[in-house]
């Protein structure tokens, strides 16, 4: 069971302006919020709203310009053998799929060496555990894709070789960084399903970031709106989408294609 | 898209869009698809001249022994004929190929070594030390190449085989160093890098087994054309009296030659063979990389002749002959 | 005649090492002034179909049969794979355009958008004098929707939602009877997305020219257009009006496609949070679809995959 907790973070960025003039873009303005085992937290935003820099950020990938990462009650660290352990507890699902994977090496050693490295598997045991990792994620049969390149794997395939990476050390909060928005349409539902799934059997506490309010409507507990490096709206799906509070996310709910709606509203012209 | 990506068009018979590409082919005729005939044909060429320059000094005559015989043409005594001082030219040659090659292949090695130094490693690390070491490659690179090396060379008193090749490295390194630093730059940002370092590797690891292996193909290219500037540096360099001594190279035999008025005197199997010679590799080593760039950019492959196989031609024809026919009958 | 394009038989084959089907014997027909929504995953041809109809494949892709013929309102219908290069130079633009895939990059990033426009017009109306071009491309814009004065800004200064209207303005430039476009608002905002689609609409209503709107993303098409086909490996599956479509699906994959968007307004809970079992690797059989037929709960709107 872990909380991870984002608090009062803000994140700002040194820009060169057009004459020389050093400014200053704030990527991330106070942004706070929680997640819990169990649960899942959907950040939805458009390009430039922040919530890569937060993805970032909750990895160690970029350090805050102020306020705190707290897990389970202690301050992130950031060198050491200390983050080496906080990194085995926050993994994340990179949204590329076809980046996110070296051409140069086999599914087998992306998915070897963080078992290896967090102690999860001796050098014996590793290729067992490979394809224990494959068959939870569904990618089978196991000894063959582990020995594939990721140019000879699909889209949806390479995405769950990324999210099996992710459960390699077994992690307590998985950050999903738009999973599915690189896939085929009809395989999307499959990978988030998977996640959910997977989110149920290890407890883990994750966040979904995503620009489809469809997708964070089914998939989370909570959803966080955030414009310009700012949270909006936050509140359960339901309300957030049906309910509308803020002005941003009233224009977002309401730019979202409906295709019900568009029936009825045809429907009644007709009549 | 201004060409249409086959790597996106799904095998028909699959179920869904959703498919392996490729998946029945062998993993490595993926990576380096598309071998062109010149790759092997560079790759032949070196070979045979490697092997001159490895096999044959055992079995050739004595290159400097002295006799009466000079400057005489090819006869069955000499396959290549005489020196101005009777030395077998062709017994020169081999010793020449050998000394040379070392000389190409020693300045390559450490050239590409001082290239990931400065090039991969340091711009991975990022920050003073990119700086540092970027601006270290700028200032080596702008040093004009051969004087620097006729400066240096003309104050180191020992002469050796060592010392040349690496008075050439000094101006040879700093290119490919830029080169692979750009490809790292790039590299550094992929979502892989970024999955490895949230994995928690170390940057080392990081390096070696993330970045290098994606730098390797260029990597190849650059220590190509680092052996062909080495060589033809140390000709220039001997050439100029300011080569290797006590060895023989190419270099030091056209100086030779040069020295015994061989042009003049018309003895043209003293100077002809090591300047082919150099030909020779030099052609070689470029079909190579012409090769290897082939490999890396696929776009070149599809615009030279040799891209498009004789079947494809062969293929394209027929279909567009049938389209012929079926338009022709519709119409 | 109220149909603009009749397509009859269309094939195109790449021909590789293993020759890849990638248009299989695609007919239909595009009415005057109507918008049909091509919608298909990647690799299912539809691209392909775009650019062979406008003759724009380049080898390996040939095209292996069938008839594309134009109807041109000024009354003859024109063989599109039978014209001569200057034909094709004069039908094209002026009679079909094309909105490209990532459109919005495909803006010359040193000349302005002026230049631009103006460029196509000294391509295909030469006989005009600069200040009628000046004065056509200030219109055109206008009718997009972006201000005249962005007419002397550089591409990089507008932001994505104005370049893909500079692309769609220029696609209008000569008031062609159709266009076909390619993905034009993947790449864009939610919330511009939405805009670009109803400037579409809009100037369909007032200039009666008819789309082929191609796009993944079905929800979309139903907002947009009259009627939808669906593609799949290179054959169209399915066809018809988009309401009817959508609410009843005739094909297998229709359904499929459709049922992999949850609705955003209607019950909750649709998709229960359960492991879909997909094996996905290459040839393992798909042996467990059994057991996840009984996990997965069917949507409002179709089957899940």
């Amino acid at each position: 069971m872990s909380t991870l907790e984002f608090r009062n973070v803000v994140k700002d960025y040194r820009v060169r302006g057009g004459r020389g003039e050093k400014g200053r873009l704030r990527a991330v303005d106070d942004v706070s919020f929680t997640l819990e085992a169990g649960k899942t937290v959907a950040l939805v935003g458009e390009s430039g709203s922040g919530k890569s820099t937060i993805a970032k950020m909750l990895l160690q990938l970029e350090r805050p310009t102020s306020g705190s990462i707290v897990l389970d009650g202690a301050v992130a660290p950031r060198h050491g053998e200390a983050l080496r352990r906080y990194r085995s507890d926050v993994q994340m699902v990179f949204q590329d799929p076809f980046a996110s994977l070296n051409p140069f090496h086999s599914i087998g050693h992306h998915l070897a060496r963080p078992l290896l490295l967090h102690g999860k598997a001796t050098r014996s045991t590793v290729d067992e555990k490979v394809r224990e990792l494959l068959g939870r994620v569904q990618l089978g049969p196991a000894a063959d894709v582990a020995a594939r390149r990721p140019h000879e794997l699909s889209g949806g395939q390479r995405q769950r070789v990324a999210i099996a990476r992710a459960l390699a050390p077994e992690p307590r909060i998985l950050i999903a960084d738009e999973p599915v928005s690189m896939l085929d349409v009809s395989i999307r539902l499959g990978v988030l399903n998977l996640l959910a799934e997977l989110q149920r059997q290890e407890d883990l506490g994750v966040l979904y970031i995503t620009h489809d309010l469809a997708t964070a409507r089914h998939f989370s507990d909570e959803i966080l709106v955030m414009y310009k490096g700012q949270v909006v709206e936050r509140g359960t799906p339901d309300d957030v989408i049906l309910n509308p509070q803020h002005p941003y996310t009233q224009q977002l709910a309401e730019a979202a294609p409906d295709p019900e709606k568009r029936i009825a509203e045809r429907r009644a012209a007709r009549a | 898209m201004s060409t249409i990506d086959l790597g996106q068009l799904a095998d028909p018979n699959s179920p869904t869009g959703d498919s392996g590409a490729g998946a029945g082919r062998k993993g490595l005729t993926r990576v380096f698809p598309h071998v062109t005939p010149k790759l092997w044909v560079g790759a032949g060429m070196i070979a045979a001249i490697a092997l001159f320059g490895l096999v044959f000094p055992f079995v050739v005559q004595n290159p400097q022994a002295i006799s009466d015989v000079g400057l005489s043409a090819p006869s069955g005594d000499h396959l290549l004929g005489t020196t101005q001082t009777g030395q077998d030219v062709f017994a020169q040659l081999a010793y020449a190929t050998r000394g040379s090659l070392l000389i190409g292949v020693l300045v390559g090695v450490v050239a590409m070594a001082l290239a990931i130094v400065f090039g991969v490693i340091g711009t991975y690390v990022g920050g003073f030390v990119d700086e540092a070491f970027s601006l270290f490659s700028n200032v080596v690179l702008v040093i004009p190449g051969l004087p620097l090396a006729i400066i240096v060379s003309s104050y180191v008193p020992q002469k050796g085989l060592v010392v040349i090749a690496f008075v050439i490295v000094i101006t040879s390194w700093a290119a490919s160093a830029r080169v692979l630093r750009a490809i790292t730059l790039s590299l550094r940002s992929r979502d892989y890098v970024a999955a490895s370092r949230v994995s928690g590797e170390k940057t080392w690891r990081i390096v070696a087994v993330e970045i290098l292996p994606n730098v390797l193909p260029v990597l190849a290219s650059q220590f190509l054309f680092a052996v062909i500037f080495a060589i033809l540096a140390e000709a220039g360099l001997s050439f100029l009296g300011l080569g290797v001594s006590g060895q023989f190279t190419w270099g030091s035999m056209l100086y030779f030659a040069q020295n015994g008025l061989a042009l003049r005197l018309g003895a043209w199997w003293w100077f002809v063979p090591p300047g082919l010679m150099i030909a020779l590799l030099g052609c070689a080593l470029s079909l190579m990389n012409f090769a290897i760039d082939e490999i890396i950019n696929p776009k070149l492959r599809d615009q030279t002749r040799a891209g498009v196989s004789r079947a494809d031609r062969k293929r394209l024809a027929r279909a567009e002959a049938a389209a012929g026919t079926t338009e022709g009958a519709t119409a | 005649m109220s149909t603009v394009l009749t397509v009859e038989d269309f094939s195109v084959d790449y021909a590789v090492e293993h020759p890849v089907h990638a248009v299989k014997n695609v007919s239909f027909e595009l009415a005057r002034g109507e918008i049909l929504g091509l919608a298909g995953e990647s690799g299912c041809g539809k691209t392909t179909l775009a650019y062979g109809i406008n003759r724009l494949l380049k080898s390996p892709a040939v095209i292996t049969g069938g008839r594309v013929v134009f109807h041109d309102a000024e009354g003859a219908d024109i063989l599109l794979p039978e014209l001569d290069d200057k034909a094709l130079r004069a039908f094209r633009w002026d009679k079909l355009s094309m909105v490209f895939q990532g459109a919005m990059n495909a803006l010359n990033p040193v000349t302005t958008i002026q230049a631009q426009l103006e460029d196509v017009f000294k391509t295909h109306r030469p006989y005009w004098k600069k200040a009628d071009r000046v004065e056509r491309a200030g219109k055109l814009l206008e009718t997009v929707g972006v201000d005249r004065s962005r007419l002397k800004s550089y591409p990089h200064e507008l932001s994505g939602g104005m370049r893909q209207r500079v692309m769609i303005a220029m696609a209008l430039a000569l008031g062609p009877q159709m266009m076909i476009m390619d993905e034009p608002t993947t790449a864009l905002d939610v919330v511009v997305q939405r805009e670009i689609l109803r400037e579409i609409k809009r100037l369909r209503d007032e200039l009666g020219f008819a789309v082929i709107f191609i796009t993944h993303d079905l929800p979309l098409l139903l907002e947009i257009s009259d009627r939808i086909a669906v593609m799949r490996a290179g054959e169209i599956v399915e066809i018809g009006e988009s309401t009817e479509l959508y609410t009843n699906p005739q094909h297998e994959y229709t359904k499929k496609l459709l049922g992999s968007f949850p609705s955003l307004t209607g019950d909750r809970g649709a998709f229960i949070r359960s492991g879909v079992d997909e094996t996905a690797g290459g040839d393992a059989t798909r042996a467990s679809s059994g057991h996840e037929q009984a996990t997965s709960v069917a949507t409002s709107t179709g089957g899940a995959a």
